[in-house]
């Protein structure tokens, strides 16, 4: 099917019409924190008292419902005229782990793009202030799917400090700026040191807002899964700051 | 209701698309892939609701059954789907996003998890036929 052949695109802008805010967690590098950064941020904001949305679009391999510390064979969505995201720490959580369990689910390109489809077009988010979307690393199926199929995406896309990163993100910051995406900006994680400025310049070089960085946080995996020891670590004390800078912006936009 | 709901209105969102300013349809065609264990009578239901809510009078709602056909991409095996050796859990599974079969199914003959399904998905539109 192409994309004008396929019914379940017609509903997804309908599925989405009272979410106010879309923002993708992106990096085309793998391994940089974009799970924990964007169930995290989603914990931030529910706590914060704004209805929160987390869609996990790691379709091959989710994991955002380990940092929760949820089994998704004890949690299902609602049906309801598609299916109701259960409500975890406040946050409104789609995964497709609810129906893969802890299997493994080999996709090859298209049906990752169906699964994307068949989610988005099933989903009932209801009214959101803010849904954060997990992304997997690579600009394939899912980073493509935020750009065509989510309406004003505003993606927060993460890097470290290595040049590997670096050199990742600047195509994917390519791909986003051309498209004309609306970027909320560039969280440098796993940060070592204070004195390498590079992504400044890279935010300079794009036109991007630098909006914080996050030291390197040994005891950060320990925390994994119990979501009171992740609130005492470094890593979500420098991503509070991180949060209310996001928070700041979208009030200002006069979008939440 | 289930979430057949949501996927009838995928359908008439697109029949109201396709046929415009029309308001009437003399035919509408869907398949249904095994696969994905529609129920045929709440889809049926839930379209006339929508399409009535919409204003679209349809004369004849038509489902064509449609075979579930797997092909390994490792070994060419080709063949037809066997749902009794789910459970209804992975049915259930299955049924909200059928390629979650990749999750519980293998290849019978290579154990590939690599296939395709090349018949029987899930719903499709076969033909709109205005009046």
């Amino acid at each position: 099917m192409t994309y004008s052949d396929d019914p379940r695109l017609l509903v997804i802008e309908n599925r989405l019409r009272r979410v106010k805010n879309i923002v993708p967690i992106m990096s085309s590098k793998g391994g940089v924190g974009k799970t924990l950064i964007a169930t995290l941020m989603a914990l931030l904001s529910a706590e914060n008292g704004l209805r929160t949305g987390l869609f996990d679009l790691d379709i091959t391999d989710p994991s955002a419902h380990i940092v929760l510390g949820i089994d998704p064979s004890k949690i299902q969505p609602i049906e309801e005229k598609g299916v109701i995201p259960p409500k975890i720490h406040g946050i409104k959580f789609m995964t497709v782990t609810y129906y893969s369990q802890e299997n493994p689910i080999p996709l090859r390109g298209f049906e990752i793009d169906n699964v994307i489809r068949e989610l988005l077009a099933i989903t009932q988010w209801g009214e959101l202030d803010i849904l954060f979307i997990d992304t997997p690393p690579g600009l394939s199926d899912e980073s493509l799917d935020v750009l065509t199929y989510l309406r004003n995406p505003k993606p927060i896309v993460v890097t470290t400090p290595s040049p590997l990163s670096m050199k990742s993100i600047e195509k994917l910051l390519t791909v986003l700026i051309e498209q004309g995406i609306d970027l909320l900006g560039i969280v440098e994680n796993m940060v070592l040191t204070k004195t390498n400025n590079n992504i400044y310049s890279l935010c300079k070089k794009f036109n991007v807002k630098y909006i914080g960085r996050i030291p390197y946080d040994p005891e950060i995996d320990k925390a994994i899964g119990d979501i009171n020891s992740i609130r005492n670590t470094l890593f979500y004390k420098y991503l509070k700051e991180i949060f209310k800078q996001i928070k700041e912006k979208l009030i200002y936009d006069e979008s939440i | 209701m289930v979430h057949e709901w949501a996927l009838a209105e995928a359908i008439a969102n697109y029949v109201r698309e396709y046929i415009g300013e029309k308001t009437a349809l003399k035919k509408l065609t869907i398949s249904l892939g095994e696969l994905q264990s529609i129920d045929k009578d709440i889809l049926d239901f839930a379209l006339k609701e929508i399409f009535k809510s919409m204003g679209i009078t349809v004369q004849e709602l038509d489902y064509e059954i449609e075979t579930a056909v797997l092909k390994c991409r490792k070994c060419g095996h080709e063949w037809e789907l066997n749902k009794s050796i789910f459970g209804e859990d992975v049915l259930e599974a299955i049924h909200f996003v059928p390629e979650i079969i990749h999750s519980y199914f293998k290849c019978p003959k290579c154990s590939s998890r690599d296939f395709d399904v090349i018949r029987g998905r899930g719903i499709r539109i076969v033909r709109i036929e205005v009046v």
